[in-house]
């Protein structure tokens, strides 16, 4: 029977182990980085175009408090038709 | 008008997109992750090598899903601030505080345990992987509850009061927010859906491997695995379902007549199976609302009451306020027309609150609050201009969840056939009629599982609060061009990325085909992560 061990020897620090741990998973990739490099496009899409230029806050954009944004959607729920 | 309807129209076509392509992937994976889960038992208890391969193969497609679907929910929560500014400032806390706990569970426990499940393997105890990979399913879960506690309570509004001044409902109670019926009814039927779905895609897989004459090893294992839990998801699936069908019947009546065409109802109702409406019904007219059908008596009433005489409304009955108590009794409850006007009411103190804010005049507030709180239940009535528009759209109602139920009666004997066949009658998966059924049926999976959430979305309209706030009153005012245009952008942008991982999971699923199934006690060194 194969018997699975940690390869990570246990005298290194916890931070180090884990930073070893995700830096030799990445590294081991085959379809992983693939799959990562479309995710790292679709994340700089959503986040670095529709959120900036595409999709802004309106409230928080248009106004500068609370008060103002509860008066602008009041304003706008009693206008609607 | 015609313009703000046009923002309406597309910002819903909008929320709609994106949202169906988002449940493309979520149910794959919450089902995926439980069924790599047992694959991964099975290998922990037998130390068996192919089980470890059959592990593995399928958590690799659960990695791709998983890719795939990454950050596409995210657009939602953009549409909000953007698109309907109006509906998430007027919802507060009540949708933020769900949303965020989702973000933060999702977060710590996809991101911690879906990296132990792909990269731990010999860095971390068998012990501790396997217990990886059941917290990540379960992590799943978790997210989905917190975003379908969310929709729940657009559904049925609990646990809040509406403060005029912040112009936002305050949660008032967590607990009945987070554990209404409705939340729990929906959570549990999204989530043993996603089960049924994983099942048939994996029966689907290996059926193509099977065609393929290959791995058939791995395919007939698998398809053992994910017959049961198919079988074992769609009896909790059909269990959940009549949870939330007794929940639609009580909390949003006018939705449930309409997913049965049913203008006018009655104790001992029947339900419609399989029908096709009349096109040119008017909801006043005396016309019968089917060209065609083919009807279960009694089965709408138990369906909604559990009683096989229970009253249930139809359309012209609730808009009348018509109903039939347990005893028979004909009573007058409150007619759309009065809820109209008392959501008209419920305007007009929110106006006189807003003139007595304006001139600092607290005893004037207090009084309009006080006004409003009465006739609050009502407000998103106080919107519309006649009766027929609270009525949904039935067409639309009526086929999707009739094609729900229709294709989910079919994968309920789909699935009782496959695991038949696998075990008592394993050369049936030679026959090509049976592989390509299984093949097809992955496309009826998908297509029941979007079904529902049509059916549950359309079902509700008018309202995106049911009752409280029309989905007209939620849009920014915000020009119909630039909603146009992050719509074709999110189409187009995201349809090339959904192209591009579909092609990798193709591919690796076609170099799996390849390959030939492994003997016990043959090493396995491969990761294809």
């Amino acid at each position: 029977m194969k018997e699975n061990r940690p390869d990570i020897p246990k005298q290194t620090s916890l931070p180090m182990r884990i930073f070893r741990f995700y830096r030799d998973g990445f590294r081991s990739m085959t379809i992983g980085r693939r799959l990562w490099l479309l995710i790292l496009i679709k994340l700089f899409i959503i986040f670095f175009i529709f959120k900036i230029f595409f999709f802004p806050d309106i409230l928080h954009r248009d106004y500068d408090n609370d008060r103002d944004r509860a008066a602008a959607v009041r304003s706008s729920l009693l206008d609607r038709r | 008008m015609n313009d703000l309807m046009s923002v309406v129209d597309w910002s819903r076509a909008q929320f709609a997109l994106t949202a169906m392509y988002h449940w493309l992937f979520v149910p794959l994976t919450l089902g995926l992750s439980v069924i790599v889960g047992i694959m991964e038992t099975i290998y922990f208890k037998t130390r068996s090598e192919k089980w470890l391969v059959i592990t593995k193969f399928w958590m690799t497609l659960f990695g791709i899903n998983f890719a795939m679907g990454v950050a596409t929910g995210i657009i939602l929560e953009f549409e909000f601030g953007t698109n309907w500014s109006n509906y998430s400032w007027f919802v507060g806390d009540i949708f933020g505080a769900p949303l965020a706990i989702e973000g933060l569970l999702a977060f710590f426990m996809e991101a911690t345990f879906v990296a132990i499940m792909f990269f731990g393997w010999k860095k971390v105890s068998p012990g501790f992987h396997l217990a990886s990979t059941w917290l990540t399913a379960l992590g799943a879960s978790i997210s989905a509850l917190w975003i379908l506690v969310a929709n729940a309570w657009m559904q049925y509004p609990v646990g809040m009061e509406f403060d005029p001044a912040q112009m936002r409902n305050v949660m008032d109670d967590f607990w009945a927010v987070a554990f209404s019926p409705v939340a729990i009814h929906k959570f549990l039927h999204a989530v043993f859906d996603g089960w049924v779905l994983a099942a048939v895609f994996v029966i689907g897989v290996s059926a193509w491997f099977l065609l393929k004459n290959t791995r058939r090893d791995l395919a007939l294992k698998s398809i053992k695995v994910s017959g049961w839990v198919g079988l074992v998801g769609m009896i909790l699936t059909l269990w959940s379902g009549d949870g939330s069908a007794v929940d639609v019947a009580r909390v949003q009546p006018m939705k449930l007549a309409a997913m049965e065409g049913l203008y006018d109802g009655g104790r001992g109702q029947e339900i419609v199976g399989i029908g096709i409406l009349d096109p040119s019904k008017e909801r006043t007219d005396d016309k019968d609302p089917y060209l065609f059908k083919i009807a279960i008596p009694y089965g709408l009433s138990f369906l909604a009451t559990h009683d096989i005489n229970g009253f249930v409304p139809g359309i012209n009955d609730l808009i009348e306020g018509r109903e039939i108590t347990a005893e028979g009794d004909t009573v007058k409850t409150v007619s759309y027309a009065e809820r109209i006007a008392r959501g008209k009411l419920a305007h007009e103190a929110l106006r006189a609150f807003d003139r007595a804010m304006t001139a600092d005049d607290e005893a004037a507030m207090e009084s309009a609050r006080a006004d409003l709180k009465v006739n609050y239940p009502y407000f998103g009535y106080g919107y519309l201009d006649s009766v027929d528009e609270a009525v949904p759209p039935v067409g639309m109602t009526f086929y999707s969840f009739h094609i729900m139920v229709i294709f989910g009666s079919y994968l309920f004997l789909f699935l009782i056939l496959a695991v038949y066949a696998v075990y008592r009658r394993p050369g049936w998966w030679n026959s090509r009629l049976l592989l390509w059924i299984s093949i097809l049926s992955v496309a009826v999976v998908w297509i029941c599982s979007q079904a529902g959430w049509v059916t549950a979305e359309v079902g509700r309209q008018p309202w995106i609060i049911e009752g409280l706030m029309p989905t007209r009153a939620a849009v920014s005012a915000v020009s119909t061009a630039s909603v146009q245009l992050t719509f074709w952008m999110f189409a187009v942008v995201f349809t090339c990325l959904l192209a591009a991982e579909a092609v990798i999971m193709i591919r690796f699923i076609g170099k799996e085909s390849r390959t030939t199934d492994i003997d016990d006690g043959q090493p396995v060194d491969n990761n294809e992560y």
